[in-house]
């Protein structure tokens, strides 16, 4: 690397010299790096969402077969001072399936018991509940439309094939003839299930019936309890630390430990709410509220977590309002609080409100604080009965719920959990969504 | 500034409320991951077929549920902790320190457990507790020695098993299913090849030491831990074709397609063997009840009662049609549970 020759001839400006060709060539190469990092990140996006599409979206379609089902008073009362009633309505329906087999004409020589395992074991339930609620029709024969076991499910899907089912003593080649039989005759068949996304959680045996309705409802409780606690709170000590605390060494201590505790796991966290909120507070306090698997619980941890995300972006957007909006506050004679409420916040606030609602996103989406305050498990199975008992009624939340389906033994509940995943992502895309539209509307810029 | 009072009187009202809320009406429990399929499929049961809400059911492992359950009487803590494997004295001793003193045991049945392998490795696998002792125990026996282990294949462990590269994974120490497998295949494998005796004299005639010497696992990766569910163990199983691991035997019911199993002693596991006792490695599933809690929490003791009722635990009910093998002192234990009787001190 000498310079040139003084003797060459002075070259045009148009004509690059080698060191110009290696600058500009070192420029395009960085480009290209970039867009291929560009790539990489967009293919690694690509296979995500691809995968979680494929895996996912089955889940919102499940198979029923509609059967008639005698309601025989004599059978219901047997059933009704039995220990397990839902048992024995669910063999009244396998009865009912075999005659229905007959009907179309379809021959087997399985006994009921056995033909039953194509029909989900919720099916005794939703036979209970009707025959219950409708003493009317007692006697006469009702059209159902009942959920197909996991199993069967899995065969319309494409998850099951006839090989695998040789170990299996769920279901046997010989019940996949009668589903072929059965779709063809139109009594069986895939159809999209509003069940999944309004449901409750189901129990190992019927992954078919589980949904993620109730914990959607506990989410949206926690949600509520972090907005209206860490919003004001957040709220107030960054104005407090931004427009009225003096500089000092404690204020400085202050900021510093807002932006660790902004670094601090998730895990964290919920230890310290099984220690603070669910040990201490509902039990040396006595507080009834704080309880474990409680979505208020759960809200206040995520309210810890959540803080200094909102301090840190709160302070941000009041640091952006330029002085010169509060000295002329300051100028025309108003106090400082009223420089700060009058004209600071409210040009302030959507910035605040698009940090608040990524703070919340996050909180969405996260599992860890929950699994210590015993939010992970068979937890969602009912909706709560009202508002208030939402708060304290035991309830999961949506990635809780869709970690706990992952860890299920049924590769159906696997499905399930992609599928719950779409509707998590949804969600925080509906948040995300907003955050932009408020930037975009009500910022401004100086 | 109305926002500020909006949102002021908001949590004013929301706390007022929250603080007015009834005592707990749910049962809860906690526990073994094996004993939760189980437990999940009563509380849904319980909760269709009775008045009483379902009961919530968390898991966690079994040491994790018992320590929840002993840390005190209140409607803060746990009703129920479900467990793999019986409670410890030393947990009594905890549980007595915090007063939960009457402890009621109920034993809901027996599972097995099995040792599968992808399934794409052939059926030819008949093992015995030695073979799984010669392939990851810490020390074995060579030539009337103990050496330090370094069984590369399954060929090496047994002639008669095929060569694949020893690879197991383990449930981790937090689970009740490790103790089972210390005790039913190790120790038992550490017996059958001598390895017992040869302890046993190294530690100056101490069975106890001995039996401490045998269940040490080798280090060098051949064996792992594994602290999550059965879930993860499919999962490595999965990405490492070869390798072995333990699973409950529900869980391998449930995915038939994916595992084959190895034979034990010549026995293939199944609820049939389990039951008989000619399957060697299976262990008892427990819950455990607080006394004291009876009367607070409504649905505590009828729940019980539901789980070990002839419909639900029997051979023909949707517990055993799960993988649970029913236990044939079942009466006994319904008797027992009605009886509400407490564990001797």
């Amino acid at each position: 690397m000498t310079d040139a020759p003084v003797s060459k001839p002075k070259s045009s400006l148009l004509v690059q010299d080698a060191r110009t060709k290696r600058r500009n060539a070192s420029e395009a190469r960085f480009k290209i790096y970039g867009l291929a990092a560009i790539g990489i990140g967009c293919a690694f996006l690509l296979t995500l969402l691809t995968a979680i599409l494929f895996n996912g979206v089955p889940a919102f379609k499940q198979t029923f077969v509609t059967l008639s089902v005698t309601l025989d008073p004599a059978a219901i009362e047997d059933a009704e001072n039995s220990t397990l009633k839902t048992a024995k309505y669910k063999a009244m329906v396998s009865e009912a399936l075999l005659a229905e087999l007959t009907e179309v004409g379809i021959q087997t020589d399985m006994d009921p018991t056995k033909l039953g395992d194509m029909l989900s074991s919720a099916t005794g339930d939703q036979i209970r509940t009707y025959a219950l609620a409708h003493p009317e029709q007692m006697g006469q024969t009702v059209e159902f439309t009942v959920l197909g076991s996991s199993r069967v499910d899995g065969y319309m899907k494409g998850r099951v094939t006839r090989e695998a089912l040789a170990n299996d003593k769920n279901l046997d080649a010989e019940h996949l003839d009668i589903v072929d039989q059965l779709a063809a005759a139109g009594k069986l068949s895939l159809k999209f299930n509003p069940a999944f996304i309004f449901g409750s959680d189901a129990s190992e045996k019927r992954p078919e019936q589980a949904g993620l309705g109730v914990s959607v409802v506990g989410s949206f409780i926690m949600m509520l309890v972090v907005l209206f606690l860490s919003l004001p709170i957040g709220v107030a000590a960054s104005i407090y630390l931004e427009e009225f605390a003096p500089k000092s060494r404690l204020t400085d201590l202050i900021e510093v430990n807002i932006s660790n505790l902004a670094a601090v796991p998730s895990i964290v966290f919920g230890i310290l709410g099984v220690a603070v909120f669910i040990q201490f507070g509902g039990g040396s306090l006595g507080i009834d509220a704080l309880r474990k698997s409680a979505p208020l619980v759960g809200g206040l941890v995520l309210t810890l977590m959540t803080l200094p995300t909102i301090i840190i972006s709160t302070r941000a957007a009041l640091k952006a309002v330029p002085p010169s909006i509060r000295e002329a506050a300051l100028g025309v004679g108003a106090s400082r609080m009223q420089a700060v409420f009058h004209h600071v916040l409210p040009l302030a606030a959507p910035g605040i409100l698009t940090g608040t609602i990524i703070g919340l996103a996050q909180a969405l989406g996260e599992t860890a604080p929950l699994l210590l305050i015993g939010m992970v498990g068979f937890v969602a199975t009912n909706y709560p009965s009202g508002f208030f008992d939402a708060f304290t009624a035991p309830n999961s939340a949506m990635p809780a719920q869709i970690y706990e389906w992952a860890k299920r033994a049924d590769p159906a509940f696997y499905e399930r959990a992609w599928g719950g995943i779409i509707i998590l992502l949804v969600f925080l895309l509906a948040l995300n969504i907003i955050a932009v539209i408020l930037r975009s509307r009500f910022e401004r810029r100086w | 500034m109305s926002f500020m009072k909006l949102t002021a009187s908001t949590i004013a009202i929301a706390a007022v409320s929250a603080g007015a809320a009834v005592a707990r009406d749910n049962v809860q429990v906690a526990g073994s991951s094996t004993v939760l399929p189980y437990a999940s499929i009563v509380a849904e049961a319980f909760g269709e077929n009775t008045d009483f809400p379902t009961p919530v059911v968390e898991s966690g492992g079994s040491s994790a549920g018992l320590k929840a359950f002993c840390e005190g009487v209140g409607e803060n803590t746990i009703d129920i902790a479900n467990s793999s494997r019986k409670i410890k004295d030393s947990e009594i001793e905890t549980c007595a320190a915090n007063g939960v003193t009457d402890i009621m045991e109920v034993r809901i049945g027996y599972d097995g457990i099995v040792f599968a392998t992808d399934a794409s490795n052939g059926a030819d696998w008949a093992m015995t507790p030695s073979d799984w002792f010669n392939a990851i125990g810490a020390k074995i026996v060579k030539d009337g020695a103990l050496v330090d282990n370094t069984n590369e294949t399954w060929a090496d462990a047994n002639a008669a098993l095929p060569a694949n590269p020893i690879q197991a994974f383990i449930p981790g120490t937090k689970h009740g299913t490790r103790e089972v497998f210390e005790v039913n295949v190790i120790v038992q494998g550490c017996k059958d090849t001598g390895a017992f005796d040869l302890f046993k004299a190294a530690n100056g005639d101490d069975d106890k030491a001995a039996e401490a010497s045998c269940m040490e696992i080798r280090t060098d990766g051949k064996s792992v831990d594994i602290d999550g569910d059965y879930t993860e163990t499919l999962a490595r199983i999965d990405s490492d074709k070869t390798a072995f691991g333990v699973f409950g035997l529900s869980f391998y019911e449930n995915n038939t397609d994916k595992l084959q199993v190895a034979t034990m002693n010549g026995i293939a596991p199944s609820t049939e063997t389990i039951a008989d006792g000619s399957y060697p490695v299976s262990r008892p599933l427990f819950f455990y009840v607080k006394k004291a809690h009876i009367g607070a929490i409504p649905g505590l003791k009828e729940y019980a009662e539901f789980f070990v009722s002839d419909d639900l635990a029997g051979p023909n009910g949707p517990l055993a049609a799960y993988g649970l093998v029913a236990d044939p002192e079942l009466a006994a234990t319904q008797a027992a549970v009605a009886a509400e009787e407490v564990m001797a001190k």
